[in-house]
């Protein structure tokens, strides 16, 4: 069966050639960098170039890089590594309703710490009114954390913008920049980021290694102790060949971003007008402008029928997808990003993300474009909600009270 | 994640649809959890003769709507009054652990329509 692969927001492929960098890794060069002796002075030139790597991606100093396992850890290590350190200045910190669950719950996590968290809202598009998150800021606050891009619906928020009101008044501002990383430029002297997270599987690295920017001079307390390792920011032993398959990944990615987005944001809106015009009752959920959303990424929601049973019928097509449906949620909720949006809430079942990649090709979007507007029509047919006469009455919104 | 039975009964649904002028209709669940179900029936000397259901949800809401008609067309009321939420997820071959109690719904629709039937045909 045809395989077609349209969840790389979840996760991506590791590259070729990033894997072929990585192996000797784990055979000759199977060192810890941390030994004085020939096995460890081996690796450790490895991991600096890949440092500089990462580095000149997000145009900061080597120095300024701090390897970790994941995305959760860089965003776990920059919301409470500012909130030990710096809560003798204040207990407030300024961050959005759409956040990834590593930013909200840790946040959470933080107001059961005694801190106060404000979660702000976006409108129906997901956008952030900045106004109102200048008007958050007060004398107690020591963060504002807001995500680069959103991962469900692609929304890329105004970094610069909000990187210049954090300046104004001197708060700490950290961006989860998981799902940019590798998209879109990233570059945090001109976005003013004082701590930024990436992760390698996100752009073609392995699962297991990411990278946190940690701006010169910012206090931050570490998440891990123990080792000397990453000057006493990060402690524990090098994943090295996680590390060369990162370092690897941003410079190909960095080389090949025009290109990306030129390349899939063509394919991502031809999917894009194929289901506008071939499938009624849909509703785009982000922003309406393709270009202020990542160029690989749409979700769109069919009225009436339920996200799982849509991707269970895509699956069995050979077709990788993902949905803001409780049921793929894991919770009894959907997705909080579309809560926020106050998206239907049968809408939000039914939400549905597509993240197309470098490997996807004009004809897998005609595949989709083939297959999905019969499955849609037979889940439909079979839903109570459709050509119901009475209409549903939703408590939108509602899916967000503990917001 | 799921038994082949219940992709069977997912991707080949027994008795979609509605009845027209149904001796009894049913519906259980509610939106914000992302399950409905609607079970219609035809009923004749206290005998199930027809059944049909729609359903939003997820497979599991699905396969478990089709299974309960499959398992109660032919039955007596009293009969079909008798079938349970576990015993459709057992007929299934099992659910995941985390659909047992949010899209195991079925049967509660069953006798929801029956009750409606024995409301409006007392």
């Amino acid at each position: 069966m045809k395989h077609i692969y349209m969840d790389n927001n979840a996760t991506t492929a590791v590259r070729p050639e990033v894997l072929e960098a990585m192996i000797p890794y784990y055979r000759e060069q199977f060192g810890n960098p941390s030994s004085i002796h020939w096995a460890g002075r081996a690796v450790g030139g490895a991991m600096e170039k890949a440092r500089g790597q990462v580095a000149r991606m997000l145009n900061c100093s080597p120095a300024e890089i701090v390897f970790i396992a994941c995305g959760s850890e860089g965003d776990n290590m920059a919301i409470k590594g500012t909130g030990y350190a710096l809560a003798e200045k204040g207990k407030h910190i300024i961050t959005t309703a759409v956040e990834h669950p590593a930013v909200l719950e840790t946040c959470q996590f933080m107001e059961k710490q005694g801190f106060q968290v404000t979660y702000l809202p976006v409108d129906r598009d997901g956008m952030l009114d900045l106004q109102r998150l200048e008007a958050a800021i007060t004398d107690q606050t020591i963060l504002i954390s807001v995500m680069w891009a959103n991962n469900e619906t692609g929304n890329i928020y105004p970094i610069e913008e909000i990187g210049a009101i954090a300046r104004k008044y001197k708060v700490r501002f950290h961006s989860d920049a998981v799902q940019a990383v590798g998209k879109i430029p990233v570059d945090v002297q001109r976005a003013n980021v004082d701590l930024l997270v990436l992760s390698g599987h996100k752009l073609g690295a392995p699962k297991g290694v990411g990278a946190i920017y940690i701006r010169k001079g910012t206090r931050l307390t570490p998440l891990l102790h123990g080792g000397h390792q990453e000057r006493n920011r990060r402690a524990g032993t090098h994943n090295v060949a996680g590390i060369v398959g990162l370092g690897l990944a941003c410079e190909i990615a960095e080389s090949e971003l025009g290109t990306y987005a030129k390349q899939v944001g063509r394919l991502r809106n031809r999917l894009e007008a194929g289901i506008r015009s071939s499938i009624p009752d849909i509703k785009l959920n982000g922003h309406p402008d393709p270009k202020r959303r990542l160029p690989n990424t749409l979700n769109v929601s069919f009225a009436y029928i339920e996200g799982e049973s849509l991707l269970l019928n895509f699956d069995i097509k050979g077709i990788a997808a993902s949905s803001g449906s409780a049921c793929t949620s894991g919770s009894l909720e959907p997705s909080h990003v579309m809560g926020a949006m106050c998206v239907d809430v049968v809408l939000a079942h039914s939400s549905t993300r597509f993240s197309l990649g470098r490997d996807n090709s004009e004809a897998d979007v005609d595949y989709i474009l083939e297959i999905l507007p019969p499955i849609v029509q037979r889940l439909r047919e079979m839903s109570p909600l459709y050509n119901r006469k009475e209409p549903l009455t939703c408590d939108e919104c509602n899916i967000v009270r503990k917001l | 994640m799921y038994t082949e039975k219940v992709m069977d009964h997912f991707s080949n649904p027994r008795n979609v649809g509605e009845i027209e002028n149904a001796d009894g209709v049913g519906e259980v669940g509610n939106a914000s959890c992302g399950d409905i179900m609607k079970i219609f029936l035809k009923v004749e000397h206290a005998v199930i003769k027809d059944i049909k259901f729609k359903t939003f949800g997820c497979g599991a809401a699905i396969a478990t709507s089709s299974m309960i008609t499959e398992m109660a067309i032919g039955k007596t009321l009293d009969e079909a009054m008798e079938l349970s939420n576990a015993a459709v997820a057992e007929a299934l071959d099992g659910l995941p652990a985390q659909k047992m109690h949010c899209s195991n719904l079925a049967a509660d629709a069953l006798h929801e329509a029956i009750k409606n039937y024995r409301e409006t045909h007392p």
